[in-house]
């Protein structure tokens, strides 16, 4: 190494007085010029997703239609199961290697409260939890699966609570394959109107 | 239809990938309109050319002010603005962590977003590092390609940090955050909301100005989120287009690097021949990964739950198969962002991130995917030259003793970051103690750790503790040295070479833009990374594996 050639012809003060500028305008470009313009866009362009997406049932915010919350009354879908106990402030997913004890002791104990059994099996998305811990959706089997515990608390025949379900379930896309989904609070809402 | 979703997240970004190359060497080299403005806001000094050592001593100054200033942040965010939730300041070795793994463009994360930071931290202090550590990372590249087209001086590092913050991620950003927005990521300086549940219960659902932040890690491999499961959690990927929208922007700009730099240098069909060889790793990473996470979750066997593939920490509205696909992409790249929980992949398919880390060519970091590719290349032409018994030769300047050294040490630094590291974690409490899993699996969530630090990937085996003096500081150290080793090194040949007499081309010359070299590249990433890390492998996934069959 040569020492000469380290040092740089401007001086530092030259180069620091450089830096800052850089840095500072780019903190004020890019952080704050940035986030203004977006925040306003989605203000004026997206105003409920950019709040949340929050949903109101007579016009009290009840949760947002992207993040899972607990339902365990026997009247209502439950949504896939959290490693999180659903916390909106705290998301994540258990970690458990797919391959571990601990794993599979979870998952008998989950289809323990299912009531599943070898002639009537649960659908798997009931029984593995999400990544996030949050996740609002599941599978149309899954809801099918949840029908008949659901018609016996409310009292009323699983072909109502069926419509209600099939009104609520997103159609195929070209994205999800042959796996249909269904909103569990939006559907929870719905029945709510319908089935009371 | 998985099928369909893997080719389209992998041809959209190869297509465009090379126009987007184009516009980058352009406006890094002739652009005057963003030469005014850089101008304007530098001053003189961006105009000023530097050789090597100028040109790494700017990199290095910026860089050290950029960790000082976000590490103030970090520390005194209870008494700055835009705080609605009140957070307060961060343990010491966190804030080491956090703001080496930032400045790093690594993003490992040893904190959840939500719980630990405000709304300022997260734009002013951990977006911006995702703005300007890009954007190093694509200045460094610049310069090598000028010093290896024959200049030895090689640009200014203030004229292209800026152009690459300004002109390059900038205006990309923007798009994908709008692009994001309309499928339903929130954007608001709100605090958590709080709602009561159809069942009367409260719950607390954080919030924040999300959009810009996700665009940003998605774009300038960085990958590190807003919130703790990243874009598993359903704020930061809503849906299963804005699923691909991430996955894309995960790969375009590493993609448009190898343009760059053939168009920087004039060498457009070498930029096709490391481009090709690089795709061909990348495909196979993904169709490996789609494959191995078909299998069911063997925890399941014999329960009654209908068969599927492994749901476990995967999120439904993607669709299936993108979770593998994402996880091989991003550690593919140096992204490291993650739309499932790679501790809870299937044992093998928790291999094909790690092999992606270890290699970290396949296209990896912005800018710096490219650099580490070139010291393989180094080798290749070296290997070659032996072969032949002639002075190997690269873009027409020799390659001695000087360069192979630098080469050999910069190819070392990242098995001896990963090995070391994993070898005292394991053996010691330090790392054995804070591990999720039992056996090979806890092993992997160690050697996972260290590779992603070592890679500067910043995806993790979630599972781990890691939030403990110990893994703060050894990861922050692992981070910076494989940062700036693997960038000033490279620099430092290109430097040499540049200095060096241009030799003619003649018959006898090993040609570098040819399908031969291009299978000399291959051999010599898969071998040297065959021979570096298969025994971690078989210690940890491998075993893994087996011993969960076995039951």
């Amino acid at each position: 190494m040569t020492e000469n050639a380290t040092l740089p012809k401007t001086g530092i003060i030259g180069h620091l007085s450089a830096s800052v500028r850089i840095l500072a305008v780019s903190m004020f470009i890019c952080c704050g010029a940035y986030s203004s313009l977006l925040l306003i866009a989605g203000k004026t362009l997206f105003p409920g997703t950019s709040s949340g997406s929050l949903l109101d049932v007579n016009g009290q915010a009840v949760g947002s239609a992207l993040i899972a919350q607990k339902f365990s009354s026997p009247g209502y879908f439950r949504p896939r199961p959290s490693a999180v106990d659903y916390n909106g402030a705290s998301a994540g997913g258990s970690n458990l290697s797919p391959a571990s004890a601990a794993l599979r002791k979870r998952a008998m104990e989950t289809l323990a409260a299912l009531g599943a059994t070898p002639a009537n099996p649960a659908p798997a998305d009931l029984v593995a939890a999400s990544g996030s811990g949050l996740d609002p959706d599941i599978t149309i089997e899954a809801a099918r699966f949840q029908v008949p515990r659901i018609a016996r608390a409310r009292k009323v025949q699983p072909e109502k609570i069926e419509a209600v379900l099939d009104a609520q379930s997103a159609s195929k896309s070209i994205f999800s394959g042959s796996q249909r989904r269904v909103n569990v609070l939006r559907l929870n809402i719905a029945l709510d109107q319908s089935c009371r | 239809m998985e099928l369909f979703c893997g080719l389209l997240v992998l041809a959209i970004p190869a297509l465009l990938s090379r126009p987007l190359g184009r516009y980058m060497a352009d406006v890094l080299d002739n652009g005057t309109v963003s030469g005014k403005v850089v101008g304007l806001i530098g001053g003189d000094i961006t105009r000023q050319p530097q050789n090597w050592k100028e040109y790494a001593w700017s990199m290095m100054l910026v860089n050290i002010l950029m960790f000082a200033i976000v590490t103030v942040i970090l520390s005194f965010q209870q008494g700055l603005p835009l705080n609605p939730d009140g957070k307060t300041a961060l343990e010491p070795s966190l804030i080491f962590n956090t703001v080496s793994s930032f400045v790093t463009n690594t993003n490992l994360q040893h904190y959840s977003g939500e719980v630990f930071m405000s709304c300022f931290t997260q734009l002013f202090g951990l977006m911006w590092l995702q703005f300007v550590s890009a954007a190093t990372g694509i200045a460094c590249l610049a310069a090598l390609a000028r010093g290896l087209s024959g200049k030895t001086m090689m640009g200014n590092f203030y004229h292209d940090l800026s152009t690459a913050t300004f002109f390059i991620l900038l205006p990309l950003s923007l798009l994908l955050a709008c692009i994001l927005m309309a499928g339903g990521v929130p954007m608001t300086f709100d605090g958590a909301a709080v709602v009561k549940t159809l069942e009367g219960a409260t719950q607390t659902i954080a919030r924040g100005p999300v959009a810009a932040m996700v665009a940003i890690k998605q774009l300038g491999t960085n990958g590190g989120g807003y919130f703790g499961p990243n874009s598993a959690h359903p704020f930061e990927n809503p849906s299963a287009i804005t699923n691909i929208a991430e996955c894309m922007a995960i790969i375009i700009i590493p993609m448009a690097s190898v343009w760059m730099f053939g168009f920087m240098t004039g060498r457009k069909k070498d930029a096709a021949i490391i481009f090709s060889v690089m795709m061909l790793l990348l495909v196979v990473k993904v169709f490996l990964a789609m494959n191995l996470e078909h299998a069911p979750s063997a925890a399941f066997a014999g329960l009654p739950v209908t068969s599927s593939p492994n749901i476990e920490g995967k999120e439904l509205r993607f669709g299936p198969g993108t979770g593998a696909i994402w996880a091989a992409i991003t550690t593919a790249t140096s992204n490291g962002s993650v739309n499932c929980m790679h501790d809870s992949l299937n044992p093998l398919t928790g291999l094909i991130p790690l092999a992606g880390m270890w290699l970290n060519v396949i296209f990896g970091g912005v800018g710096v995917g490219l650099i580490n590719m070139f010291i393989f290349i180094i080798v290749g032409v070296f290997i070659c030259g032996m072969m032949v018994g002639r002075t190997p030769e690269y873009f027409a300047k020799k390659v001695e003793t000087r360069e192979m050294k630098l080469a050999l040490l910069a190819l070392l630094v990242h098995p001896l970051l990963i090995l070391g590291g994993t070898a005292l974690f394991a053996a010691t409490p330090l790392g054995a103690s804070t591990v999720l899993n039992s056996g090979s699996h806890g092993f992997s969530e160690i050697l996972y750790e260290f590779t992603s630090a070592a890679a500067n990937n910043g995806s993790g085996f979630e599972g781990l503790g890691d939030n403990t003096v110990p893994w703060n500081i050894a990861t922050a150290i692992v981070m910076l040295l494989g940062r700036y080793v693997p960038i000033i090194l490279p620099l430092a040949i290109a430097g040499s070479l540049a200095e060096k007499k241009t030799v003619p081309e003649t018959s006898g010359t090993l040609r570098t833009d040819t399908i031969l070299f291009g299978s000399v590249i291959l051999g010599s990433v898969v071998f040297i990374g065959a021979l570096l890390f298969l025994p971690l492998a078989v210690l940890g996934p491998v075993a893994d594996h087996l011993s969960s069959a076995m039951h």
